[in-house]
């Protein structure tokens, strides 16, 4: 039964975009391989982590335990994720709101000092080019994390953006942080990084951000936020003690390595997008069930990338919107085609894997705006064969943000 | 580390093929197998009464990282099929030569199960 080959290794990753390296300091190296490394990559290796290439980065797919129980441990524990080829980026100056403003369809002027939250970069055509989240620091900058996979066109963005505004007299520029990030997710995250740490971290609420030191490692942002739907944080911490952080985080036995392969299954039992697959340049904000994202003051204004295709769309009509999906029968994967009641294509899955929680095969996808109803029973055409997919509302596993009450 | 139980043969599909009970044989796939496929999240297997050839595509095994066809290793008609793994497909991981089998075939003739692989020989195989 082996001899028949299935799909790609592991369907996680956005489509691979990341070009070479824009001869801009970071914190990587190359291996021999070609594939960008992250500080931990050795570590990683020792540890048993299968790597696989993601983005153009060898990253942990698994390490010891098997997805399935990684997944279920960060649920029940927590995790620990090396996502230090993500792109870091502090954004200085008396204009950097302005700025900031001028590429992301979020109101970031309305942002309290260290808090944070999800935008997005969007072109003129209304498209999105990438998530990313941006906290507005009490040192006197902004902090900006975004894809792997979009690394260089997210600075290249960037960097054109500041070099206009400066020309135009105004005050910004930005700064790669070299520095590595982890996230720590899962239900007893944020107690065993309190044993490490002496602010109270139930003042720290979902999307704010602080800098503290951490297990005695100084200068370490930590940020609530996460990838998985469960409450944690990412902390931003200097490469040269990145590995003792690490050490020091697993002697806690709640903490596990968790890779990719968890890391895709919980974000999508979080109903959260991976972009790539869930959204490009090719879709909407308004398209992806993404409208929370754009700020009232700049609908209004109309002032964002994009926003003379998107605002209409808020009250008007959408070709296609992002769904949820549960089915039964197979597990539905990207690109299988969706199908009306009546059996006809109207759209296509973007991610699906088994839920590991609900056992269910959970999924999303676009469909016509008119099948895209809580409720609708679609299908999904697995391999030539029609399977009932029930068209859900996300997240499919209920999130646990620490959100003061 | 694989095991391999001597009492079984075995096909270069990484199936089992237990006899011993008069022309009546159980498939499931073996150890090695199922750790190389990972996680399992759906078997697709035959229905009661349809007769399958050897080296038929009778069925799927799908991981969280790739669909695998399964393989008929003996000729016959399918008598029974573990109806159980469609809740807990989990149970090929944890319970291959157990709880974990897949299906039952009635073959007309047991000397097709000579022409399948020893322990000693799938092991090598497997190397």
């Amino acid at each position: 039964m082996l001899r028949a080959g299935g799909r790609a290794a592991l369907r996680v990753g956005p489509r691979g975009r990341e070009p070479g390296s824009g001869g801009r300091r970071r914190c990587c190296s190359s291996g021999p391989d070609g594939l960008k490394q992250t500080p931990l990559h050795a570590f990683h290796r020792q540890q048993g982590g299968r790597m696989v290439n993601f983005a153009g980065w060898s990253m942990p797919v698994h390490y010891a335990l098997s997805h399935l129980e990684s997944h279920l441990h960060t649920r029940q524990h927590c995790s620990l994720f090396d996502v230090s080829h993500m792109l870091q980026t502090k954004v200085f100056g008396r204009d950097r709101v302005k700025f900031m403003e001028s590429l992301v369809v979020g109101d970031i002027a309305e942002l309290k000092p260290d808090q944070g939250t999800l935008s997005l970069f969007t072109n003129e055509e209304g498209g999105i080019l990438d998530d990313l989240i941006v906290t507005s620091t009490s040192e006197q900058h902004l902090y900006v994390v975004s894809n792997a996979g979009c690394r260089e066109k997210d600075w290249a963005l960037m960097q054109g953006q500041a070099e206009e505004l400066r020309a135009a007299g105004g005050d910004v520029h930005l700064e790669v942080s070299e520095n590595a990030l982890l996230a720590l997710q899962g239900p007893s995250a944020v107690q065993v990084l309190q044993t490490g740490v002496s602010d109270d971290l139930a003042k720290l609420p979902f999307m704010s951000s602080a800098v503290m030191g951490v297990f005695g490692v100084p200068g370490c942002r930590v940020t609530r936020c996460g990838y998985t739907g469960e409450d944690g944080v990412e902390i931003s911490v200097p490469i040269g003690r990145v590995l003792e952080l690490v050490e020091l985080l697993l002697r806690d036995p709640q903490v596990q390595l968790a890779g990719l392969a968890a890391r895709d299954s919980l974000r999508l039992e979080a109903g959260l997008c991976l972009y790539g697959n869930d959204i490009d340049e090719t879709t909407t904000p308004v398209e992806a069930a993404l409208v929370w994202t754009l700020g009232k003051r700049r609908r209004v204004a109309m002032d964002f990338p994009g926003a003379p295709v998107i605002v209409p769309q808020i009250k008007g009509k959408v070709k296609r919107k992002r769904v949820g999906l549960i089915s039964t029968g197979p597990p539905i994967r990207p690109h299988m085609p969706i199908l009306s009641p009546e059996g006809r294509p109207i759209g296509e899955v973007t991610s699906g894997c088994p839920s590991p929680c609900l056992k269910k095969n959970v999924g999303m996808g676009y469909v016509e705006g008119e099948q895209s109803r809580v409720g609708m029973v679609l299908a999904v055409e697995v391999r030539k064969k029609s399977c009932p997919a029930l068209v859900t509302r996300m997240p499919f596993v209920p999130t646990r943000y620490h959100t003061l009450k | 580390m694989s095991r391999f139980p001597e009492d079984l043969r075995y096909s270069e599909e990484h199936e089992w093929v237990r006899g011993g009970n008069g022309n009546t044989v159980r498939i499931g796939i073996t150890d090695f197998a199922a750790e190389a496929l990972g996680d399992i999240v759906y078997v697709s297997l035959p229905t009661v009464g349809e007769e399958i050839a050897a080296g038929d595509s009778c069925g799927e095994l799908e991981s969280t990282k790739s669909v695998s066809e399964l393989y008929a290793p003996v000729a016959g008609m399918v008598t029974a099929v573990n109806d159980a793994l469609a809740d807990a497909p989990e149970t090929v991981n944890t319970d291959p030569y157990g709880d974990g089998w897949l299906f039952e075939v009635e073959v007309a003739d047991l000397a097709g199960l000579e022409a399948l692989l020893d322990a000693e020989a799938y092991a090598e195989l497997t190397a």
